[in-house]
């Protein structure tokens, strides 16, 4: 049976709506509007007003009320519409979500799932292109996901909501057409996978730029090169196991970010490959990432800005012997 | 500015009202000490001079209600019912502490009483409490949620936010406005361009009250209206508190934005010798009796140094606990 992305996204949060009563949605537009993304389109008529909570444009008060509700023993699922708008609310992100465990001397756990769409490719200019999860997965206290996949999209949910502690959902915003087969969801929220076997280089990606690097992957296969593509999932805490072992096969790594480079999940990643398998690289760790611009509005520009799989092929090259 | 009516109390009732601005005023005064000797150390804001709020509207509050308090929440901690043992032991960072020393002065949390800080983020705990009435809401559970904040906390956006998400949503908040007339070292009419404090949560369609926040009395009975009006009606309600701080704002803080006058001209409406002083005039207590109560309080301070004292510290393998939830 072939889904959209939207679709199981969709399924995941209708099924922890008629599964648990504590849960329930409250975001920008999520209920009348049907969600800026229709992800909620129905949910409204379906679940009441009560569970699928229109907000106004208070991204810091709805996020710092969702921390609350959790610790009151509901199962808060709060919608920032993208990113962009997280920004609004990072004083209740960082500073009661993330860290009230810890300060309270593990007294206060707070079971908030925080969804929101994230990354650029739509022409929506340099304010509403942003691809902040690798600030995010900065924060000790709080999980990052990534889910780049159909089974992702419909699986990773339940376990975020089962997590005592919170958890943020990155939806890559190219992601919400995208169909594909949907086959049993992958539940964990812990590992990363490997979506790619290959024994040549390691591309280590999550999200939207998942798709580029198994494009690229495929474009490498037909010049002889067999890449491994590691899907990282989670981006806190990361699986360092999952591609360690990896690199340690290929013993060649390019990390693909659509962050920008500085101080990115890329470099995080590149650093962790330099600690732990310094020994068993035959070459330099290799990232490609967004440029340091503000995304543009043209096409041309903004794609230029962007990691793309001709990007990706001449990275991994770059870090192979000339044939 | 006392209303200097008569204390409607009995006797017992009136020495509890007492006793608990005793032990702020007391708990703190030693505090100060101990940041003098370096025992406590960070940042520490006083509540002295703003005792009659906490003491005269936190027992108002039933068991199971919640509070949301800031980062000056030592009286609001003391009053609410946290051990003066296991809060001096968080001031010193001790293992025993009610934050298992993690938090410190700022960040108070007991799970008993339903204490949710201690925030050190000036209007950061203003939607949280909006949550947990909101989760009550949900939930169907009459409880109340007071959320203490400062009239600096009314400057930031947040205050506005959670104003509207509380009214919009009719959850029982009673926002409760500490006016200390300082947010730090800037004084309200030069950060406000509307002073009256209640205006703006009107403009919310929440009712409002005002409330001499120096006299206990007048405090304690406001409290019980306005507790009894978010319970029964389940929708929010602002008072604000005008009260004022005696030290400067933070142990760090050389005070140099304010007359001593103003300082000592609000002193003379002190909410503790003003109580005192009525409750002798009317017969309700003599000098002896506020000796043996300061004595009992200075006692138990000095048992909660000990305490703290010979508490021990988290060893430094538990640095990394509860950064997360264990599976």
């Amino acid at each position: 049976m072939k889904i959209t992305y939207r679709e199981a996204v969709r399924q995941a949060l209708r099924d922890a709506l008629t599964r648990d009563p504590r849960v329930f949605l409250m975001g920008e537009d999520i209920g009348r509007y049907g969600g800026s993304y229709a992800v909620t389109k129905g949910f409204l008529e379906e679940f009441g007003p009560e569970r699928i909570r229109d907000t106004p444009l208070s991204e810091l008060a709805f996020v710092g009320c969702g921390v609350g509700a959790a610790l009151g023993g509901m199962r808060p699922i709060v919608e920032v519409m993208t990113v962009n708008f997280s920004l609004l609310a990072l004083d209740q992100i960082m500073n009661n979500a993330a860290l009230l465990r810890h300060m309270s001397g593990g007294q206060f756990s707070v079971p908030l799932v925080i969804r929101m769409a994230t990354g650029a490719g739509r022409q929506l200019a340099a304010q509403h292109s942003h691809s902040l999860e690798g600030w995010y997965a900065h924060i000790p206290g709080i999980k990052i996901i990534a889910p780049a996949t159909i089974e992702d999209a419909r699986g990773m949910l339940a376990p975020a909501l089962a997590d005592p502690d919170p958890v943020l959902i990155f939806e890559h915003v190219l992601l919400y057409n995208m169909e594909g087969e949907f086959t049993v969801p992958e539940a964990d929220i812990a590992h990363a996978r490997v979506r790619r076997e290959g024994a040549d280089v390691t591309l280590i990606t999550y999200g939207g730029t998942l798709w580029k690097t198994l494009e690229a992957a495929e474009a490498l296969a037909e010049d002889g090169i067999s890449a491994e593509v590691i899907d990282l999932r989670v981006l806190r805490p990361l699986d360092d196991a999952t591609f360690l072992e990896s690199v340690r096969k290929t013993r060649r790594a390019v990390v693909v970010d659509e962050g920008w480079r500085s101080g990115s999940l890329a470099a995080e990643v590149s650093a962790r490959i330099m600690e732990q398998a310094f020994y068993d690289l035959d070459a330099p760790v290799a990232r490609v990432c967004s440029e340091e611009v503000p995304i543009p509005y043209p096409k041309h520009l903004e794609e230029a800005a962007l990691p793309q799989a001709p990007k990706i092929v001449a990275a991994v090259k770059a870090l192979l012997p000339k044939k | 500015m006392t209303s200097g009516l008569p204390v409607p109390y009995q006797r017992d009732e009136a020495l509890v009202l007492l006793r608990h601005m005793l032990r702020i005023r007391r708990f703190e005064e030693k505090c100060a000490e101990l940041y003098g000797q370096q025992k406590i150390r960070g940042f520490l804001h006083l509540y002295i001079g703003e005792e009659a709020v906490a003491a005269g509207a936190i027992p108002v509050l039933a068991p199971e209600d919640a509070l949301v308090c800031t980062y000056r929440e030592h009286g609001h901690a003391l009053v609410r019912g946290i051990a003066m043992n296991a809060l001096m032991a968080e001031m010193y960072g001790k293992r025993e502490g009610c934050s298992r020393g993690r938090g410190g002065s700022m960040h108070i949390y007991d799970a008993r009483t339903r204490f949710y800080g201690g925030n050190a983020i000036v209007g950061g705990g203003l939607p949280m409490a909006v949550g947990l009435a909101l989760a009550d809401d949900m939930q169907g559970i009459r409880r109340v949620t007071a959320c203490f904040f400062g009239e600096g906390a009314v400057a930031e956006g947040v205050f506005h936010e959670s104003m509207n998400l509380a009214a919009l949503w009719k959850l029982p908040v009673l926002f409760c406005c500490e006016n200390n007339l300082y947010a730090m070292g800037t004084r309200i009419d030069r950060s406000e361009s509307q002073t009256d404090l209640t205006v703006k949560a009107a403009s919310f369609g929440i009712p409002t009250r005002k409330v001499d926040g120096m006299d206990v009395v007048a405090v304690h009975a406001a409290a019980k209206e306005a507790v009894a009006y978010v319970r029964e009606r389940q929708s929010p309600l602002f008072v604000e508190f005008q009260t004022y701080r005696f030290r400067a704002h933070s142990m760090f803080d050389p005070d140099l934005y304010r007359d001593k006058g103003e300082v000592e001209q609000w002193k003379q409406h002190g909410p503790l010798h003003t109580f005192t002083d009525r409750l002798k005039a009317q017969g309700l207590m003599t000098e002896d009796d506020f000796q043996r109560l300061d004595g009992e309080v200075n006692a138990e301070v000095a048992a909660a140094v000990a305490y703290a004292e010979q508490g021990g510290w988290e060893p430094i393998e538990d640095l990394t606990r509860d950064v997360y939830t264990p599976p």
